[in-house]
């Protein structure tokens, strides 16, 4: 019920122009996923102890600069804040855990949808093709990039549904396809700690994936792990903030395409999302096979 | 030496039986188990789901009274048109009533039956469906308006078929079996039905559980246009669902582009599946067509995406609350059958009743319990290919009893609506019914009879 | 001698609707011939449901379901097509220059689908007679219950190759990575030869049919292993 997109743009003098590329791909997927759409937009690190949180206030208007003054007031730390509508960008040394709590008792209305160094999320209901517009996301720029649209089920189409779902630092992930088994996964890994923010199948998979990375897999060993403890059918395409991977599950009913050249690695769920890439008459195209990992560091 | 004596039994004093059945291990589960024993194999059957489920019997209608006011039988109307497809089609399909018949397929029935249907739907002004074996002749030709199913097995598909029909019908699963494909075996695997089916005769039809070249929602907006892009976007596209996860099938079904969306629930028919599938995969009707209703209004896609309800429809009551719970329109497949003649004791050959009890007996049942539709020895000659059998069904006598039986229903629909004081039968709404049990409170989402309480439902 | 008329569309231009309603309504009584498709760009459905004898040319990349339900005509893809190439195809040819994706010739009932590169999974799923030939590898569940037709497969098979095969037969140059549920190699008989030569052929590609094995159906699972009445 969805399309996937992803971008990774290997020559640095392009890196300006991954916003502007991407967005055709991402509205080239809205037949697939008219409801909503979300991306994660990875640039050049912040330098530690810096890091940045991606935030969402919904529906609720949120007076950006007020929360800014209030978190000046409550925290010792400078925090820089760049708000775009109901999105920021919350920059900050805070300690991680006291700063969650604290929004989530004084701006309850907000969601943090990323956290991490280099990563940069967005997500929300509506078109595609709006969603661009409103968050400008032909002028981001950065090294890689995953987004996804969606066909949504629930009535209420909320942000929190939609992907790229997250999961510890700068690690995201987008799902084309159905997990069968999602509740086992999800049983599994509650008793270790792991807080489950929907029912949605594929938080399941983000948080299973990211666990066996703090266990000490390799992100290819998690998902090869993966193909014995997930069940269904599954396109996923994920990033960190030094690569962007690919896996189909061994049926291969959920559709990808990828098209490689000395510029980018460009993916979609259609060629169509494709067809208007600079040099894309040249590019290496190609389908990846089921039940291999694929990726590309920047 | 005087061991215990046991006391004879007197005439007058028969001797004491202790029948003392259990409730999980009835006559019916021994059976079963004793039956699995023997052979080694799960049991196939036709039909749909024998046991009790909450129905539509455990609602009533609240007729009219002091508050509302009836309308006269036969002076005052009660429109019962119904049109499917609106939605993207250049013609949408219309008919008189909203009662049609559901896919069956030439292989489960045979082609005189096929006949049979569509000279009733004709007259009727309704419509027929194909089934998992594609188009008859028979059909096409005696059949107003007849929807072509597209299905996992693609049996018998083709382009010159697709484009002679009325409206397409793409079919996920059904009720009877969700998840599986369909299953015909041998002994109904006849030349003809090989040759339409492209498969070697009296084989056991294995099918495909899934489409061939599409799985899920997003796929299935492409293949939806396929569909439209070869038949220049002229007719209704149908998409049909067994009964599961309602609630979000039929959401992304809108999502996908249906004009039409069928739902079957777990008392819906098959000629032949695995009896564990029958009965233990799948959601009542009732449940089944609350939430269709439920998602379509949350979309707000309610009038512009009609909706076709079918599993366990029988009579003119179950026609009436389907449509009163926001269904466009109804499906029959079993009640047709019966009508035609199945499970009854006898069947017509020129203007004579002649008994088929023994040949019921032959299978090891008796009329009223029969559900032998695979082994394609239908005493009654409905769901078989035999050459001789098919004889037993007349089409001119099947079709005038499934007329019959029809108009029965369409009348029993408008006595009902006309009670309600509506003067067309898509009036009637929800709170027209109340129900008699909790269950069916709870699934129809309609308050039990005498209170305002619907068990599960939100606080207002 | 018929004249050749020749229409040109370009996608980019014109709605695909437009497109494929002329070649269905209007092309043959106008006596085009020749058709020829540009910027294609990933689009679906692109000439599906012809029904006459034309030539046609896509310059490029197709999405799913090209020729969909083709009857008679003979498509050239100069580019690679998504899923369902050629799906229900009836008769006439049609040609991928590159590869294939998923379910490639489903449930074709006549006719050649010809793929130059690779095929992906499920090539020839559900085959209900057309002719399958495929330059360059496949991929698993290929000539899944596959009733009949032939698929010719120059290079490798992956898994489960011809699981539940019904009539249809395959002919394989390369390995298989596994056979499927009642499949299994067969000696190659004088009239398999002479298959593989003319349909080798037919898709002009250039190599030995004594290289190619034949698989088909072990029918086993022709009926259900019923001994009903037997009890202990």
């Amino acid at each position: 019920m969805c399309g996937i997109v992803g971008l990774l743009i290997k020559n640095p003098a392009c890196r300006d122009r991954l916003g502007e590329l991407m967005v055709p791909m991402l509205v080239g997927m809205s037949s697939r996923g008219p409801d909503s759409a979300g991306l994660a937009v990875f640039s050049e690190p912040l330098p530690s102890p810096q890091y940045k949180l991606s935030l969402y206030s919904g529906s609720a208007a949120v007076d950006w600069s007020r929360l800014l003054d209030q978190l000046a007031a409550a925290f010792e730390h400078q925090h820089h804040l760049s708000a775009s509508a109901n999105h920021a960008v919350l920059t900050t040394v805070a300690d991680l855990h006291a700063l969650v709590k604290w929004l989530g008792a004084n701006a309850p209305s907000v969601h943090v949808l990323s956290v991490g160094r280099s990563i940069d999320l967005y997500k929300d209901t509506g078109p595609p093709a709006e969603i661009a517009e409103r968050y400008a996301f032909d002028r981001l720029r950065g090294t890689h990039l995953i987004g996804h649209t969606r066909m949504a089920t629930e009535s209420a189409v909320t942000p929190a549904h939609a992907h790229p779902f997250t999961a510890g630092h700068d690690f995201c992930l987008v799902h084309n396809g159905s997990l069968s088994n999602p509740h086992l996964v999800r049983r599994k890994l509650e008793p270790l700690g792991i807080r489950f923010v929907t029912d949605n199948d594929t938080e399941a998979a983000c948080r299973y994936f990211e666990w066996r990375m703090r266990e000490g897999d390799s992100l290819v060993t998690a998902v090869q792990r993966g193909f014995e403890e997930l069940d269904g059918f599954f396109t996923f395409l994920m990033g960190t903030d030094e690569e962007i991977l690919i896996v189909r599950d061994p049926f291969a009913c959920k559709p990808a395409m990828v098209a490689e050249t000395d510029d980018y690695v460009a993916i979609a769920s259609e060629f169509r999302s494709l067809a208007h890439l600079p040099g894309i008459r040249h590019a290496a195209v190609f389908e990846p096979k089921p039940a291999e990992v694929y990726s590309w560091r920047v | 030496m005087a061991g215990k004596r046991t006391k004879k039994p007197s005439p007058a004093d028969p001797p004491h039986l202790q029948l003392e059945e259990s409730a999980g291990y009835d006559r019916r589960i021994i059976d079963y188990i004793q039956r699995a024993a023997a052979t080694g194999l799960y049991e196939i059957r036709g039909l749909g789901a024998k046991r009790r489920v909450p129905h539509f019997d455990d609602l009533v209608f609240l007729g009219a009274s002091l508050s509302r006011y009836p309308l006269e039988g036969y002076r005052e109307k009660c429109s019962t048109r119904t049109v499917l497809g609106t939605r993207y089609a250049s013609r949408p399909i219309e008919l008189a009533i909203p009662i049609t018949i559901a896919g069956m397929s030439f292989g489960s029935l045979s082609a005189r039956v096929k006949e049979a249907l569509g000279i009733a739907a004709t007259d009727l002004g309704t419509s027929t469906t194909t089934g998992d074996g594609g188009m008859t002749r028979e059909e096409r030709q005696s059949s107003r308006t007849l929807v072509y199913q597209c299905l996992p097995s693609r049996y018998g598909f083709n382009p010159d078929d697709l484009r002679q029909a009325d409206a397409i019908e793409i079919v996920i699963g059904q009720g009877a079996k969700p998840g599986g494909g369909g299953m015909l075996l041998g002994q109904k695997v006849n030349p003809r039905v090989a040759s339409m089916r492209t498969l070697p005769e009296g084989i056991d039809q294995r099918s495909a559980s899934r489409h061939p070249d599409w799985t899920g929602p997003d796929d299935l907006v492409i293949k939806i246009q396929e569909l439209r892009e070869i038949t220049d976007w002229e007719k209704p596209i149908y998409v049909k669902i067994g009964a599961t996860r309602v609630l979000n099938d039929v959401k992304l079904a809108v999502h996908a582009g249906a004009d039409v969306i069928v739902v079957d629930g777990m008392q819906g028919g098959t000629a032949a599946t695995q009896t564990v599938f029958i009965e233990h995969v799948g959601i009542p009707t009732l449940a089944a067509l609350r939430q269709a209703v439920d998602a379509l209004e949350e979309l707000n896609m309610r009038g512009k995406v009609q909706l076709v309800v079918s599993g366990g429809i029988r009579t003119g009551a179950d026609v009436a609350k389907a449509l009163a719970m926001g269904a466009d329109a109804v499906s029959l497949g079993q009640g047709i059958l019966m009508a035609l003649g199945c499970n009854s004791a006898s069947y017509v050959v020129d203007g004579k009743h002649l008994s088929a009890v023994e040949d019921y007996a032959n299978l090891a049942t008796a009329p009223g319990y029969c559900h032998h539709c695979h082994t394609g020895r239908c005493p009654v000659g409905i769901t078989t290919q035999d050459a001789e059998l098919e004889l037993r069904l007349t089409p001119a006598v099947g079709a005038k009893r499934v007329r019959n039986y029809v108009k029965t229903l369409n009348m029993e629909l408008t006595t009902i609506a006309r009670a309600c004081g509506k003067q067309d039968v898509h009036h009637l709404e929800k709170e027209d019914m109340v129900a008699l049990t909790l269950e069916a409170a709870a699934m129809a989402g309609v308050p039990l009879a005498g209170t305002s309480w619907i068990p599960g439902a939100a606080p207002i | 001698m018929a004249g050749v008329k020749a229409v040109e569309f370009d996608l980019a231009q014109v709605p695909l609707r437009e497109v494929n309603r002329y070649l269905h309504r209007d092309a043959q009584a106008e006596g085009v011939t020749h058709v020829r498709i540009s910027n294609p760009d990933g689009a679906h459905s692109i000439v599906c449901g012809l029904a006459h004898p034309f030539d046609v040319e896509i310059d490029g990349h197709v999405g799913y379901y090209v020729g969909g339900m083709n009857q008679r005509a003979n498509i050239t893809v100069r580019g690679n097509a998504g899923p369902g190439a050629g799906e229900n195809m009836m008769s006439g040819t049609i040609r991928i220059e590159g590869f294939a994706s998923t379910g490639a010739g489903a449930s074709a009932h006549g006719g050649c689908l010809i793929v130059q590169g690779d095929a992906s999974l499920r090539c020839g799923i559900s085959l209900k007679g057309g002719d399958i030939v495929v330059g360059g590898s496949v991929g698993s569940f290929s000539a899944f219950m596959a009733q009949a037709g032939r698929i010719v497969i120059c290079e490798d098979a992956s898994d489960a190759l011809g699981d539940s095969l019904y009539e249809a037969v395959i002919y394989l140059r390369g390995k298989v990575r596994s056979l499927g549920a009642d499949a299994q190699f067969e000696p190659m008989r004088p009239a398999d030869f002479k298959a593989v030569a003319e349909l080798l052929g037919v898709a002009g590609f250039k190599h030995e049919p004594r290289d190619f094995r034949r698989i088909a159906s072990a029918k086993s699972l022709y009926h259900w292993n019923a001994d009903s009445n037997q009890e202990y």
